[in-house]
């Protein structure tokens, strides 16, 4: 039955359906606004579905690889996905094509479009933008092509975070495209410095002659440093919280559940694909990374424990969950071993952080603003408790969820490799979030006082839109847990050229 | 010493004057310059690279990457002085960011 499905769904290149349907649908989406909504939610749905289509033959028939117009390289641009890449795909597509169907459940518009203005509906070709440049990088299989799809990323993802069109939201957009702009110079520099002493771009060819030159080193680290500042890695994480905490709920879903992990994603693949095979993957490098990884860790969750703000509690816990995947570097050592766990951190916690700042959004409306200490009225629609209750479970890691597994395997590989420092922070950073969360979910189910007589609900706040499909990703985030070695399998699956 | 190391000298030199401003400078407008400088910089390096000899045609994937960082650059700018703009326009000081 999967032979007959694989060999059918051969026929079509599916890659090339993820990228150039939300390129061509992000156009559309601008240039005709009155139908933006439509076409985003045609377009997202259509691109996810092509992204499991090229899961599934990932799965099934081993990586994917494509020399554009039959040029191969080094003179062409080759695009290849192996498991990593197809995970990271998968996750991206599904969740987002989540939050555009929240976002065009809840974005019902009053007045017409004309009166509105951009912010009605620049939502839709920023985010078709976003996509398509998320999935051509996971795509990119040379350091410039990953240059170029970061920075379509890190542009669409300011011009989001800017649409929520208040003071604040403006501020934290330039700071955003600051550092944007400071890192991929940086890590352009370090692309400069790879391409002048090897002449080669395409990862493949790099990997064959790298060689640990002292200027490649410099590179590395260049490349390096401008990736942990894009991702948001203590102590260069200031620019995220104001960024995420401020822009409109799915906004802030979309930057936190699935922007941060591409820069991520670069890193990764650079350090197992170019630095671990050519022994530069230095102890030392590791070790500063794994370390600050730690302590975003221990500050990001302490951030979240006394964060004001329910939208900034979500916000620090990201640059937590971000310190997380940063620790899983120095237990790379033998290669590919510990990159389950960052898989199963990674994408659950896409899931659950995605279900927590769409669910936000009802939280706002319902209470007229998101402070901590407002939680415990009692007007709070009961799908939203349960959404972050769900969302908490996968998030501080408690069985069966895909982060209890993600934690499980991180702590396993710590103790392994005889680094119980590091077991010791795992535990601590859980006890910060644990209790982070605690404290939002102590306030939602032990509401104080009565209702109020004439409940200020405004409009359809209580309305089931707001609570459908964050609770279906918090559900999901729960059952990542459940999937069995799949995607670990998934994540085996290794390209010979990538 | 060719010529093109020259001008790949020079492109590391405005790119090294550039950092203090692009990281430090408190005015919104002058980051942005220097962010265009320190790009500038690269690219220039970038040209020097694909120098081979006299005569000799140089080398056109360094010339593909440096038209490819242009448009980048041009984007990034063009996004920021946007935001500067809507920001003077809202009467926030370009000073606190």
């Amino acid at each position: 039955m999967s032979d007959t499905v694989s060999a059918l769904l051969a026929g079509v290149d599916w890659a090339a359906v993820a990228i150039l349907t939300p390129l061509a649908g992000g156009a559309a989406a601008f240039v005709l606004p009155d139908r933006a909504r439509a076409i985003g939610v045609a377009a997202s749905v259509t691109t996810a579905a092509a992204a499991v289509a090229l899961v599934w033959l990932i799965a099934t028939a081993g990586p994917y690889d494509l020399a554009v117009g039959g040029w191969s390289a080094p003179l062409g641009i080759r695009i290849a996905a192996d498991g990593l890449s197809a995970v990271l795909i998968g996750m991206t597509n599904l969740v987002g094509a989540s939050v555009a169907v929240h976002a065009a459940l809840t974005g019902r518009q009053t007045k017409p479009v004309a009166e509105a203005g951009v912010a009605a509906w620049g939502f839709w070709p920023l985010w078709l933008l976003l996509l398509a440049g998320l999935n051509a990088l996971y795509l990119s299989a040379d350091v410039f092509n990953l240059y170029v799809t970061l920075e379509i990323v890190g542009l669409s993802a300011v011009g989001l975070a800017a649409l929520s069109g208040k003071a604040e939201a403006f501020k934290a957009a330039i700071r955003y495209l600051l550092v944007g702009i400071i890192a991929s110079l940086v890590y352009l520099l370090g692309v400069t410095l790879l391409f002048a002493q090897y002449g080669v771009l395409d990862l493949a060819g790099l990997r064959a002659v790298l060689v640990p030159a002292p200027a490649t080193q410099f590179a590395m680290v260049a490349m390096l440093a401008a990736l942990a500042m894009k991702s948001a890695l203590f102590p260069l994480h200031g620019w995220l919280p104001p960024a995420h905490g401020n822009a409109t709920s799915p906004v802030s879903a979309l930057l936190s559940a699935l922007v941060v992990k591409a820069s991520l994603y670069i890193a990764v693949r650079l350090w197992l694909d170019l630095y671990q095979p050519a022994g530069l993957g230095d102890d030392a490098i590791a070790t500063v990374l794994g370390v600050l990884g730690a302590c975003a860790v221990l500050w990001g969750g302490l951030q979240a424990l006394i964060a004001k703000r329910l939208k900034l509690v979500v916000a620090y816990s990201t640059v937590a969950q971000i310190g997380y995947l940063f620790m899983c570097f120095p237990l790379w050592a033998d290669g590919r071993e510990a990159l389950a766990a960052f898989v199963y951190l990674a994408v659950a916690h896409a899931f659950a952080k995605s279900a927590l700042f769409l669910a936000c959004e009802q939280v706002q409306r319902t209470l007229g603003d998101d402070q901590v200490s407002s939680l415990s009225k009692p007007e709070l629609p009961g799908a939203v408790k349960v959404t972050f209750a769900l969302a908490a479970v996968s998030l501080v890691g408690l069985p069966p969820s895909g982060g209890f597994i993600g934690k499980w395997l991180l702590l396993e590989s710590t103790l392994s490799h005889g680094l119980t420092v590091w077991t010791v922070i795992v535990l601590c950073g859980t006890l910060l979030s644990a209790a982070a969360m605690a404290r939002v979910l102590a306030r939602f189910f032990a509401p104080e006082g009565q209702a109020a007589a004439h409940p200020q609900v405004v409009g359809d706040a209580a309305s089931w839109r707001f609570s459908l499909t964050p609770l279906l990703l918090a559900v999901a985030a729960v059952g990542i847990g459940l999937l069995g070695a799949w995607p670990v399998e998934l994540v085996g699956i290794v390209g010979t050229a990538q | 010493m060719t010529v093109s190391l020259g001008y790949a000298l020079l492109g590391a030199a405005i790119l090294a004057l550039s950092i203090y401003p692009l990281v430090l400078a408190r005015d919104l407008l002058r980051r942005i310059v220097a962010a265009n400088a320190f790009g500038t910089g690269i690219f220039l390096i970038l040209v020097a690279l694909g120098f081979r000899g006299e005569g000799a045609t140089p080398d056109p994937t360094t010339h593909g990457l440096v038209l490819t960082g242009i448009i980048v650059a041009v984007s990034a700018t063009g996004l920021a002085l946007a935001l500067v703009a809507r920001m003077h326009a809202a009467g926030a000081r370009l000073e606190d960011v």
